[in-house]
């Protein structure tokens, strides 16, 4: 699982934002930014992704929705919180329907700052996030091999 | 008769950047009613106008929607400027114009690739992404901003393009105008695009006309509305004509926007050559007292500003009608009849922004 990180699959969902983050994260994909050379693949299932890239300051429909794809990615995952608005509602924050950044409502790993956030610095968030996503992987075989150990340690109990 | 289900189309959709729900009501395969459902991207902004003082709310009119965020900030400024009869310089009038044919190039380009990309295209939806990343120079160049500028102000424009920029501009427009005919060309005459796309998603000319629909949608189908033919900003000093097709179908619809590409290139390459010199803003004295519906034709058609000023510094109320709203009854018309396979295409075909439609 440690070629993980070489290519991870994201997940673009637009939280309510004004479409300004959203076209720069598709723009990453395009011939000039072109993120495919480094395995990274644009999906449209949350079961498939590693990574959500979110934008947006969260309005009450969208937040079960959001919940919803957070919890249908298979763990390791990290959550990408693009642009002001994801980050703190940015200048909407002051809006009756907006509940004002993406931590709010699910754990968020790294914020890319921005109004709207640069494909530069949308790939730079996604790269820093690969290495979350890499701690979260070992931490995670980490704990799976403890268990595996105990439950070797208890089988060579019971057989002696 | 066959049995009726229900497929939920959205809102987390690969073909869609933003969320947009439809109850798909199939018999088989086939579409026989389609119920769309909005209100994920609503963030009610225009109760903003009361916190925010009224040349502060540019910024936020203009992040209504990032993909026609210029022409959002001009609409509002000349709503804002005919009530408080403030006249704009003629340069910034030329200016203005440039800078909404540039949105609306990148906002076609962009529209052409997800098109390309609904349809399965690929390769086609690369290369309209890859053209329209000169159009995003130039407004990085020019403004500072790929996708938000904020250089519209009220009373002017906030930045000047000199002389240099505006011979390079006109200079890269040629080379520019070659590409997009090109790539016009796969779209008008390759036969895998004219098999998918006509005669699907057909809606005529009366249907189009009491619908309500705007913009693209409507000229596809024969309506010749277009926004620029009143003059506003600097559209009245070059003259326009809008381009206009009438088979009402999706091929119709995108054969309207790549023209309308052409015809951009046009309009900038002669703001070009016209551009008045003098300044570019007036100093806006008091405070608006009065109401007016500001109107301009964005990519996707023809948006509405009702602004209503009480004498104070905050509007006492702003309502905005966007072009995707009034594309949805059109929508809804279109999709009965379609395939489930041809539904990510019918629905691109008027070119939904959702962050417009539920502001």
């Amino acid at each position: 699982m440690a070629f993980l990180k070489r290519s991870p699959w994201i997940l673009h969902y637009d939280a309510s934002s004004c479409n300004g983050c959203d076209i720069e994260v598709l723009a990453c994909l395009t011939p000039l930014y072109d993120v495919e050379r480094f395995g990274i693949i644009n999906t449209g299932n949350p079961k498939h992704a590693d990574i959500l890239l979110i934008t947006g300051g969260i309005n009450a429909q969208n937040r079960e929705v959001v919940e919803n794809i957070y919890e249908q990615i298979p763990e390791p995952k990290v959550v990408v919180a693009v642009g002001a608005c994801a980050a703190t509602g940015g200048v909407f924050r002051e809006c009756y329907n907006i509940v004002g950044g993406i931590d709010k409502v699910i754990p968020v790993d790294v914020y890319v700052p921005g109004c709207a956030a640069r494909p530069e610095q949308i790939i730079d968030g996604v790269v820093t996030a690969l290495s979350i996503l890499e701690e979260k992987r070992a931490k995670m075989t980490g704990a799976a091999r403890i268990k595996e150990d105990a439950r070797h340690a208890e089988q060579a109990g019971e057989s002696t | 008769m066959p049995e009726r289900i229900i497929v939920p189309f959205g809102p987390q959709h690969p073909v869609l950047p933003e969320p947009i729900h439809v109850d798909l009501v199939l018999e088989d395969e086939k579409v026989v009613e389609a119920i769309p459902s909005i209100g994920y991207i609503h963030r009610g902004l225009e109760q903003l106008v009361q916190k925010r003082e009224y040349t502060e709310y540019v910024y936020v009119a203009e992040r209504i929607c990032g993909i026609c965020s210029f022409i959002h900030a001009l609409c509002y400024s000349q709503g804002i400027e005919h009530i408080m009869g403030v006249e704009v310089p003629d340069r910034a009038r030329y200016l203005r114009t440039i800078w909404s044919e540039c949105s609306r190039l990148h906002s076609h380009l962009l529209w052409l690739g997800l098109f390309a990309d609904s349809m399965g295209f690929e390769n086609l939806f690369m290369r309209s992404w890859q053209l329209r990343e000169s159009v995003l120079d130039v407004l990085e160049d020019t403004t500072g901003g790929r996708v938000i500028q904020g250089t519209c102000k009220v009373g002017g424009v906030r930045r000047d393009i000199g002389q240099e920029k505006l011979d390079e501009m006109h200079r890269a427009l040629d080379p520019f105008e070659q590409n997009c005919r090109d790539l016009g060309d796969v779209f008008l005459n390759d036969d895998t695009v004219k098999y998918r796309l006509q005669g699907l998603g057909v809606i005529t000319k009366d249907e189009a006309y009491d619908l309500g629909a705007a913009g693209p949608t409507a000229r596809g189908s024969g309506v010749a509305m277009d926004h620029r033919e009143t003059g506003y900003a600097a559209y009245g000093d070059l003259g326009f004509k809008p381009v206009v097709e009438t088979a009402g179908d999706c091929y119709a619809r995108c054969a309207v926007r790549v023209k309308e590409v052409y015809a951009s290139i046009d309009l900038i390459r002669r703001a070009i050559e016209e551009m008045p010199g003098g300044p570019i803003d007036v100093k806006v004295k008091g405070t608006p007292d009065g109401e007016y519906f500001s109107r301009a034709e964005q990519p996707r058609g023809e948006v509405v500003h009702y602004l209503k000023g009480d004498g104070s510094k905050h509007l006492a109320r702003a309502r905005i009608r966007t072009p995707t709203l009034a594309n949805i009854p059109p929508l809804v018309k279109m999709l009965p009849g379609a395939q489930l396979a041809d539904v990510p295409v019918v629905v691109l075909s008027i070119d939904p922004c959702i962050s417009c439609t539920e502001r």
